[in-house]
């Protein structure tokens, strides 16, 4: 009973951190391709646009659903509850932190602990393309057709460069769960560089995690590769025919497969939870440093203000970060908020290079696309796949 | 609790399959298949196969049957059209059918070594490494073999594409 207590909670704190994170992130998605359009992006709703996540969600649960006449019926409805499952229940096996004890009970910083982890985000990811392809089969129109194919080929085609890329760093930490992953990536070659995937010996794994990093954009449908919702051919791809909620949860799916594909390739290639240096030469003083800079910038922009309202808000702002840093100085909560915090930077990281590719790349042409899948991203990870087995074959005993 | 499980699953598994037959329309047929596919591997997954069963969900659901879906509707596979049966055949089809698939189970079930009792979860050779010391030790050859059948495939679909070409 006290496990199914316990997993109730941590089923509960998850849903309401990823939930939020998916709603934020497409508010940060949006500021962060203003600024570099040099725009301002949404900052109507609530200081800078803070509570647009909000607005946007009303909108579209207020809104009319409407269900064209030409579809078929069970599968239009049943597409998007499929890629928003299927996107959704990977996060079931990440572990965002190391075992933990918290008022004397002691559990680890995941949902569970599977010793198949990685095959099972695979698995799972390999499924959501079912809610992209029968959403532009079901719609009974050319456009979604074409884009439910296009995703169809895309994500089949990516699968594979992915999937090669991902066994490499696994034949090099020799398990398959992602706890015990991380729990090898936190040691420190010459006492300060931190052995994570991409510096791992006996054979550093760098061309993996870009080949895995470029296969994660086709996956998730993402820019440049986002040729199945390719509006300047096909209207809006395979979600043309949905709107109100269920037009959000193919959004919502979208935003889940990024957070995901970061996640693993975190885990996998940025060493989890472990801090880039360690303890001793002071990484556990970075998130207060970070905290107490942006604290330092919202005061000092609050005594410049930008604009009037900015007197207000910034120094509401300035303070929560002050409460912050001094948060992460306490010593009982360290070993709590630390790895989570490293987990939450390199995370964050990696999606905001997915926010920064949308906003600085153009659109692939579809033969292209397939051309770089089989012609160069397979062979590249194939080699490297070769290079890291005959490596770990050299170096174990 | 492992045995209404295994019930559960056991119901999707078969009313799935069933679903398999009965469906008009190709993608109905196709995804009631994943479904069978989906309860084969949390059954094998109950048994303690855990890798079996990620394989079933990442080859048979995630590829094969993807490509299935894809095909059919590549090609705007419609209804299948049902010839109307004789009436006599539509009602000793099925009796029959039943008939003749019971024969077989117990032909099959007298030729077979008596097995034990089914234990949930307790094969304990289903995780990746020892899967993979078996396959390169006493399953070398029908694991080359096979990776050659397959080598022939992919060359044999390859030939027949290109004569169409030229």
């Amino acid at each position: 009973m006290n496990y199914l207590i316990l997993s109730l909670i941590k089923t509960a704190i998850v849903v309401v951190i990823l939930m939020h994170t998916l709603a934020y992130l497409q508010w940060i998605e949006r500021k962060v391709i203003a600024h570099v359009q040099l725009r301002v992006g949404p900052r109507r709703v609530g200081p800078h646009g803070l509570l647009q996540p909000l607005a946007d969600v009303i909108k579209l649960i207020t809104k009319e659903g409407m269900i064209p006449s030409h579809v078929n019926l069970v599968f239009y409805l049943l597409a998007p509850f499929i890629a928003v499952t299927f996107a959704l229940i990977t996060i079931s096996v990440i572990p965002f932190g190391p075992v933990i004890n918290v008022a004397g009970v002691r559990t680890g910083m995941e949902l569970t602990d599977l010793n198949i982890g990685v095959l099972f985000v695979l698995a799972i990811s390999g499924l959501g393309v079912y809610g992209v392809a029968l959403a532009g089969w079901s719609s009974n129109n050319k456009y979604s057709l074409m884009g439910g194919l296009r995703s169809s080929a895309q994500m089949i085609s990516y699968e594979l460069p992915m999937a090669l890329a991902i066994a490499a760093p696994l034949l090099i930490f020799n398990t398959l769960s992602f706890r015990e992953i991380v729990v090898k990536q936190g040691f420190y070659y010459f006492g300060f560089w931190p052995n994570w995937g991409i510096f791992h010996s006996p054979f550093p794994q760098i061309v993996a995690f870009v080949v895995f990093m470029i296969a994660g954009f086709a996956e998730t449908n993402r820019v440049p590769f986002d040729l199945p919702e390719a509006e300047n051919e096909l209207v809006a791809g395979f979600h043309t025919e949905y709107s109100s909620m269920k037009f959000a949860a193919f959004f919502m799916a979208e935003y889940a497969n990024m957070v995901t594909v970061s996640c693993v390739a975190t885990l996998l290639f940025l060493g989890g939870w472990q801090p880039p240096w360690p303890a001793q030469y002071g990484s556990i003083y970075v998130p207060t440093i970070v905290f107490l800079a942006s604290a330092a910038l919202c005061f000092y922009h609050a005594i410049n203000p930008a604009r009037p309202f900015d007197r207000i808000t910034l120094p509401v702002f300035g303070v929560l970060f002050l409460i912050i840093a001094g948060v992460f100085l306490i010593p009982a909560a360290q070993p709590i908020l630390l790895p989570l915090f490293w987990f939450g930077a390199k995370t964050g990281a990696i999606l905001f290079v997915f926010i920064w590719v949308r906003a600085t790349l153009p659109r692939f042409r579809y033969d292209q696309l397939m051309r770089f899948a089989w012609l160069f991203l397979f062979p590249l990870a194939l080699l490297n796949l070769f290079v890291t087995s005959l490596a770990v074959a050299l170096t174990t005993k | 609790m492992d045995t209404i499980l295994f019930l559960i699953l056991a119901v999707i598994a078969v009313g799935c399959g069933i679903n398999v037959i009965f469906q008009k329309h190709p993608i109905s047929s196709a995804l009631s298949l994943v479904g069978v596919m989906g309860a084969l591997a949390a059954m094998y997954l109950q048994l303690g196969g855990e890798f079996i069963a990620a394989a079933q969900i990442i080859v048979y659901a995630g590829a094969v049957m993807v490509l299935f879906v894809f095909v059919i509707m590549l090609l705007n596979a419609g209804k299948e059209r049902r010839t109307s049966p004789r009436i006599w055949a539509r009602w000793a089809g099925p009796p029959l059918l039943f008939l003749f698939v019971g024969a077989v189970a117990y032909v099959l079930e007298s030729f077979l070594p008596p097995s034990g009792d089914v234990r949930f979860g307790g094969f304990d050779g289903g995780s990746a490494q020892a899967i993979g010391v078996r396959l390169f030790t006493q399953y070398l050859l029908p694991f080359e073999v096979t990776s050659i059948l397959i080598l022939i495939a992919i060359v044999g679909a390859i030939v027949l594409a290109r004569k169409e070409i030229d």
